[in-house]
């Protein structure tokens, strides 16, 4: 039996810490991984539980990402409750298994600090490894403190171990701007966290060899899409679980998430629409811009994937403008977040005008003053009633002004 | 919001001073942050680590910051301007150094009319903790200055926070802090 982990009321934790004691209390039958700057902490301080006694299940030390990855589809689909975590280039070299879980339906749980992606080498934050797995099948959940960074991860089991989902979860917290810093968090006791999440519910384990099932078969042009669609629409019906887990932990600790976020958004002419650390760093820049007269609200996907488009469309119906902000690099388009968010409007018949901004990447600071720079300039949007800034621009990009029309 | 920043070189113990420091505020009731500004970097190398006290919490993820206090626990790093980078007339700087402060002004004048205590962190934590180690002195001198919490509280604090290691370690750490409370000046 695992000992039992003595957590003060509030705890000092980075977001790695806070990921790591959420796997710990998840009690995970196996985790498999291949520590990765800036992840490395989750892994190192899980396998000092693991030495320590806090923890019964299995840690499998492996030679590279893709076979962390591997390791975790093997394990789930024996029947246990399975985690990982990575970053970055980890991320990007699993990208061939992420495919191989989701169809498979595991409910892998990854807890991802995201990085940029090489080359250039840049160990820091940005959101370029979020945006290569988004279209990989698995649920995405934002984390935007260390706080958020272990209640995602508490919530990443059961939504993802529902037996109406069945399907693999990444929660994502910023590196070093969340990891790496250190935060009051507010930890459920083991017992309440362990009762939150529940006892894993293995389906059609491996290891029932009384009951033989096949995983990863091959099916060609006459059922390969059947499988696809199948999936596809695990995911789309997902949100009614997210929503109830969300509900669920809100008892057990007095927070509530939800699938949107919004912060001064209700009489909002002007909107910012970002995800991540920098989303509660754009609520003082609201906070200063109100003081200037502008009515600028936020709006946050806390599930990325399935993206929540109607809920994003109708809490946005009534601004005039928003500025989509993404941190990645789209190479050759608009951003994901301003490409959801269009598709998201014109779906609904909806015609703000939108722009879009890159910022913060390989972690470029963000501060207050250019996120209100961003406001004053979406407003001058909301007045003209047209578009008059630039389609795309740049926050704190260095060298002569950069943008696209 | 009380914003501190730190100089150190990569393996002196700024960040775990850093957060130790945020671990006995928090213990107080207050909201903090505590991060570090890293390169891909060596042990040796500069840098610099980050706290934020405030009465509510703490949601400005950006790393810049204009300091009330600057505490340099590496006595080379004095010497280099970047430590009043972002300053303001009334940040005070609480610098590690084996010179008394006049000495140290002329040689480094970027500290000229600035607010300046001095505390030999490294020579303490050689000799009362054996190695040189100077956050936790830092932070005896801090405490000091700022009397941001009653030295007694802190102390309970601290030996909690440092209750992981060996009895030993924990001692000289304690007098290392009374030491650098009582020597700063």
């Amino acid at each position: 039996m695992a000992l039992k982990y003595e957590l003060k009321q509030k705890e000092v934790w980075d977001g790695n810490m806070a990921a790591a004691h959420a796997l710990r209390q998840a009690q995970v039958d196996v985790v498999a991984a291949y520590p990765i700057t800036p992840s490395t902490p989750i892994v190192q301080n899980y396998a000092q539980f693991l030495a320590d006694g806090y923890v019964d299940g299995e840690f499998v030390m492996v030679e590279s990402e893709h076979s962390a990855m591997s390791a975790c589809v093997g394990a789930a689909a024996a029947g246990g409750r399975v985690a990982t975590a990575t970053s970055s280039q980890g991320y990007a070299l699993m990208v061939e298994v992420l495919y191989q879980a989701s169809g498979m339906r595991l409910p892998i749980v990854m807890t991802v600090v995201n990085r940029a992606l090489a080359s250039p080498l840049n160990i820091h934050g940005d959101h370029s490894d979020l945006y290569l797995g988004r279209d990989a099948g698995w649920i995405h959940l934002i984390a935007n403190n260390p706080q958020e960074a272990y209640d995602m991860t508490l919530c990443a089991f059961k939504i993802g171990e529902d037996e109406r989902v069945r399907l693999p979860v990444t929660t994502n917290q910023d590196g070093f701007l969340v990891s790496h810093t250190a935060q009051v968090v507010k930890p459920l006791d083991d017992d309440t966290a362990y009762k939150f999440i529940g006892e894993y519910k293995p389906k059609y384990p491996m290891l029932d060899t009384k009951n033989p099932v096949t995983y990863g078969a091959q099916t060609e042009e006459e059922w390969h899409f059947e499988h696809k669609a199948n999936q596809h629409k695990a995911l789309m019906d997902s949100p009614a679980v997210i929503k109830e887990v969300f509900d669920e932990f809100e008892k057990v600790s007095g927070r509530k998430y939800n699938l949107v976020e919004t912060y001064k958004l209700d009489d909002a002419d002007v909107a910012l629409v970002l995800m991540g650390s920098a989303y509660e760093t754009a609520m003082l820049a609201v906070d200063k811009a109100r003081e200037e007269g502008i009515k600028v609200g936020l709006l946050m996907p806390r599930v990325f994937r399935p993206f929540p488009y109607n809920e994003v469309a109708q809490k946005l119906k009534n601004v005039k403008a928003i500025a989509a902000l993404d941190r990645s690099m789209p190479m050759g388009t608009t951003g994901a977040l301003y490409n959801e968010v269009a598709g998201a409007l014109a779906a609904n018949g909806q015609s703000a005008i939108m722009t879009n901004y890159i910022y913060g990447l390989g972690g470029r600071d963000t501060t207050v003053e250019h996120i209100l720079e961003v406001i004053r300039e979406t407003e001058k949007n909301a007045k003209a009633g047209k578009r008059v800034t630039d389609l795309q621009g740049f926050i704190n990009l260095r060298g002569p002004k950069l943008s696209f029309n | 919001m009380l914003q501190i920043r730190w100089h150190s070189r990569a393996g002196q113990g700024a960040v775990t001073g850093a957060k130790a420091l945020a671990d006995v505020m928090a213990r107080t009731g207050k909201y903090v942050q505590a991060y570090s500004v890293y390169g891909a970097e060596k042990r040796g190398a500069p840098m610099t680590a980050y706290d934020k006290i405030d009465d509510k919490p703490i949601l400005d993820h950006s790393k810049w910051m204009q300091p009330d206090y600057v505490l340099v626990i590496d006595p080379s790093l004095v010497f280099q301007e970047e430590i009043v980078e972002n300053t303001t007339d009334d940040t005070i700087f609480i610098v590690t150094s084996h010179l008394d402060k006049e000495d140290l002004i002329k040689m480094a004048p970027h500290l000229e009319g600035k607010k300046v205590y001095v505390i030999d962190a490294i020579k303490i934590s050689q000799e009362e903790i054996g190695r040189a180690i100077p956050n936790t002195p830092m932070l005896g001198a801090f405490i000091k200055v700022s009397q941001i919490i009653p030295f007694e509280d802190f102390l309970v604090s601290i030996e909690d926070i440092l209750s992981k290691f060996p009895r030993k370690i924990i001692d000289g750490n304690l007098r290392a802090i009374k030491r650098a409370y009582e020597e700063v000046k």
